[in-house]
């Protein structure tokens, strides 16, 4: 019960973070110079004046800022995200959910990559801290994390893709013939094309993740209780997987709670690199064509996923530490 | 071994006569090429970028359309004619063309079209064309005519695929909510079959198509945004077709790979690249100035350094091998002293020894815009800073985002010069860019030229439908843009694109390669039937 009255205590105070967040964005949003229908007409000689102002008109563009926005919160409201400033004026909902699932399921592969690689790896470091396989490690993954994404990936395909002719360079699946596949061709069809971005997407994540395990599993092996298990005979085995990761894992419910977000956000220059039709590039599609109902809609949900995801983390560590659920009746 | 040997050599002889037997191709087979951006809208009216009209022109189809060598010919219309008084253009259509669906083609699609885009609610960007149309009738299901206020001869050409749409699908209805633009129902080489956003666009060949079905089965375009891996994939055979940089052109495409595998085709793209200066800053108001500042760029150099020699020098506002482009015009050749000399008239002169030109103790200092994200212009603008700086002109470079170098700099005029390219119609008509009036808000001669001789030229050439009379009228113009130069002319790159060698029948010409694209075609022994 009191973790009832927390949960809505904390959705009540989000309300206002939310609309903050969107009022913020709308009107930074217009701080950037251009109009999108400038982007439709920009030197188009048959492009009349006439039609120019019309087009605002249509848009909604020539009412005054604060109106736009009022107006903009009323489809919010009915859960309407409004239409598209392109050429294809579609709804905006259906524009994202589109992309939603290839976006997800990479990005799903990829947090869970991370996270199967950066623990055992975090793990091992800080069981033998300062030695050769930390500072080896150490190094590699820093090395991952400051490589570039983009010739990272551009080196794999040219060996996977180009000289061994392993794996696909870009796309999701193969393109003729991708419908006479069986269903298990078709998964390993997709397999093959997703490595190489997943693998790409993850090795930039491994360094804070692996990082931050090996730190916390630090701070926990030098808590007393470590010592008195090791005092009482326990292998070490015992006492690095049963008392002192299960502690040292807590930490993680808040990062990946943190990351839910990261879920639907997807980066502009991978999906660009591998041509992934992911939220990434219709973000930066509409930032530069100016389209502010699709980069609204786009961020109602990031800003509503983080908010979920504070929350998340919040009662995944009540949950798991009763420390802290009792603390909350003192 | 001698078996093997003359079985060796029937192959290569037979292989030699498929390929050497150019009356029959085999139908069959697909082409995948790449592009960066994906299309917005099947509608042609309605979509402003270059990948939506590349689809939507094998899709549609238009009255008239330009031939190979850049001549009008009809197309869905079989001849036309122009009323002595240069007003009605009468369009006589073909019979028996349906849409996708089995509907007759009628001129009633064709007015309908026109109603459409003139339409006030009609969201596009083309309706300038139209509005000087008096009035369009179908006096019958195969006759479109047309009369203008006043003769327009711009105006033959306008009737392309943008007035073409199926009026029994749309009549009624909110253009803009049509289902038609993402699922098109066409007339033309080719139909959707499928589109899936941002990943690839699949077209199949059209089998009732009035000019007969196109060899190949599939016309498939992968959306993909990076360069870099669309060459790749190029190189591992997920692309048949492919545009490349002149540096992918030149030294990576030189490879035993490339030579056994691809074709590469060059021709003179239809744009060219300038450097314009803002007319109303009293440092470039003096015509021997911007002259100066003309001798005094290599523009072979550029050609060579920045384009690898894949572009010529423009001289004018045209493209060397249109019809109206006038040879003879002057050129202003590199020659830096001779610039010095122009600038000395001027009153230029370097006083205080600095290194730079001043004048009135002002210095001839002065910034280049261009946009973020063009390495060729970038460069080129780098280039020409070297250049001027010789003759002791103090040149900036600033490059900018699109929309704001737009919105902040060229709608307010807050420029001193531009480094930009226009992109080249077929038509000669140039009214838009050069004519004084254009000079407002948001139009296109944003540099304020204005010379009353280039006004009338302007507006007697969209009134003169002879061809020979309008070459001599766009001739005239472009002698007077050379000695006025509000732009100096820098270069007309070439397009340089690749195709897989197992594409016969293409035929490369002025227009480009893809005039011909429903003749291309594969041996059947080399059709695949999987793509990566």
């Amino acid at each position: 019960m009191p973790l009832l009255v927390f949960l809505g205590k904390r959705l009540i105070v989000m309300i206002p973070t939310f609309l903050g967040i969107t009022l913020i964005s709308f009107f930074v949003m217009h701080l950037a110079p251009g109009e999108p229908m400038a982007i439709q007409a920009d030197f188009n000689p048959k492009m009349t004046p006439e039609m120019r102002e019309r087009l605002r008109a249509q848009y909604g563009l020539d009412r005054p800022l604060p109106v736009q926005y009022v107006h903009w919160l009323k489809g919010l409201l009915t859960l309407d995200l409004g239409t598209s400033f392109s050429a294809d004026r579609r709804p905006v909902w259906d524009k994202i959910r589109e992309r939603l699932p290839v976006t997800l399921l990479v990005n799903f592969l990829s947090i869970a990559l991370i996270l199967a690689v950066s623990i055992p790896l975090g793990v091992a470091s800080a069981v033998r801290a300062g030695g050769l396989f930390d500072r080896v490690s150490t190094v590699l993954v820093f090395v991952f994390y400051a490589a570039p994404a983009f010739w990272v990936a551009l080196l794999l395909m040219l060996l996977f893709g180009v000289h061994l002719g392993l794996l696909p360079i870009s796309g999701l699946h193969s393109i003729m013939g991708y419908d006479r596949m069986t269903t298990l061709e078709k998964v390993l069809d997709w397999g093959r094309h997703l490595i190489l971005p997943v693998l790409v997407s993850a090795l930039g994540g491994l360094a804070g993740l692996s990082r931050y395990m090996r730190s916390s599993m630090l701070e926990v092996l030098r808590q007393d209780f470590i010592t008195t298990a090791r005092a009482k005979g326990l292998p070490e085995r015992m006492v690095v997987y049963r008392h002192a990761l299960r502690n040292a894992l807590l930490p993680l419910i808040t990062i990946l709670g943190l990351s839910l977000p990261g879920l639907i956000g997807g980066s502009v220059i991978f999906e660009s690199l591998f041509a992934i039709p992911g939220i990434g590039q219709l973000m930066w599609t509409s930032v530069m064509a100016r389209d502010y109902p699709v980069l609204m809609g786009n961020l109602v949900i990031v800003a509503i996923l983080t908010l979920l995801g504070n929350l998340l983390a919040d009662v995944g560590y009540a949950l798991a530490d009763p420390r802290i659920r009792t603390g909350g009746g003192r | 071994m001698k078996v093997i040997i003359v079985l060796f050599l029937t192959l290569a002889i037979m292989e030699q006569t498929v390929s050497g037997r150019a009356g029959t191709p085999d139908y069959g087979g697909y082409i995948v090429t790449g592009s960066i951006g994906d299309a917005s809208t099947l509608i042609p009216m309605l979509s402003t970028d270059a990948t939506s009209h590349e689809i939507a022109g094998l899709i549609f189809s238009g009255l008239v359309k330009y031939d190979k060598d850049l001549n009008l010919v009809g197309d869905l219309a079989e001849s036309w004619g122009v009323s002595p008084d240069g007003l009605t253009i009468t369009f006589h259509l073909r019979k028996g063309v349906r849409w996708a669906d089995g509907v007759e083609f009628t001129s009633e699609d064709v007015l309908f079209g026109f109603r459409t885009i003139t339409d006030p609610k009609t969201p596009t960007a083309y309706a300038g064309d139209y509005l000087v149309v008096e009035k369009a009738e179908a006096p019958d299901p195969y006759t479109f005519r047309v009369t203008y206020k006043e003769p327009f001869a711009p105006g033959l050409s306008s009737w392309g695929n943008l007035v073409v749409l199926p009026r029994h699908l749309l009549e009624g209805q909110d253009i803009t909510k049509s289902p038609l633009g993402r699922r098109p129902v066409g007339l033309g080489p080719f139909r959707l079959s499928e589109w899936k956003t941002q990943e690839r666009i699949e077209l199949e060949a059209n089998g009732t198509y009035f000019e007969g079905r196109p060899y190949l089965d599939r016309f498939i375009m992968r959306i993909i945004p990076d360069t870099a891996t669309m060459f790749l994939e190029l190189k591992s055979g997920g692309l048949d077709w492919m545009g490349l940089s002149p540096i992918q052109f030149d030294r990576q495409t030189d490879t035993p790979f490339f030579r056994n595998n691809f074709r590469k085709y060059k021709y003179l793209s239809f744009s060219y690249t300038y450097l314009g200066y803002n007319l109303r800053n009293p440092l470039f108001s003096d015509r021997r100035v911007r002259q100066a500042i003309a001798h005094a760029i290599d523009k072979e150099e550029i050609v060579r350094g920045v384009l690898l020699g894949y572009g010529v020098v423009a001289t004018g506002p045209y493209k060397p091998d249109a019809w109206f482009y006038n040879p003879a015009v002057p050129s202003f050749p590199y020659d830096p002293e001779r610039a010095k000399a122009l600038l000395a008239q001027a009153g230029w002169r370097d006083t205080d020894g600095d290194g730079i030109l001043d004048k009135d103790g002002r210095p001839f200092s002065f910034s280049v815009l261009t946009n973020q994200g063009n390495p060729l212009r970038e460069r080129t603008a780098q280039i020409i800073q070297y250049r001027l700086g010789k003759i002791g002109i103090d040149m900036k470079i600033r490059t900018l985002e699109w929309t704001a170098f737009i919105n902040d700099f060229i709608d307010t005029r807050r420029f001193d010069a531009v480094l930009l390219g226009w992109t080249l119609g077929q038509d000669p008509d140039i009214y838009d860019i050069w004519h004084s009036s254009k000079t407002g808000p948001k139009e296109l001669n944003f540099i304020g030229y204005a010379n009353p001789e280039v006004d009338r030229l302007l507006i007697e050439g969209r009134r003169t439908f002879d061809r020979e009379k309008r070459r001599k009228i766009y001739f005239r113009i472009q002698e007077i843009l050379a000695e006025d130069q509000p732009y100096t002319f820098l270069y007309v790159p070439m397009a340089l694109p690749v195709i897989h060698k197992r594409f016969q029948g293409i035929e490369p010409a002025p227009a480009g390669i893809s005039h011909n694209l429903i003749r291309w075609w594969v041996p059947r022994s080399k059709q695949r039937t999987l793509a990566p």
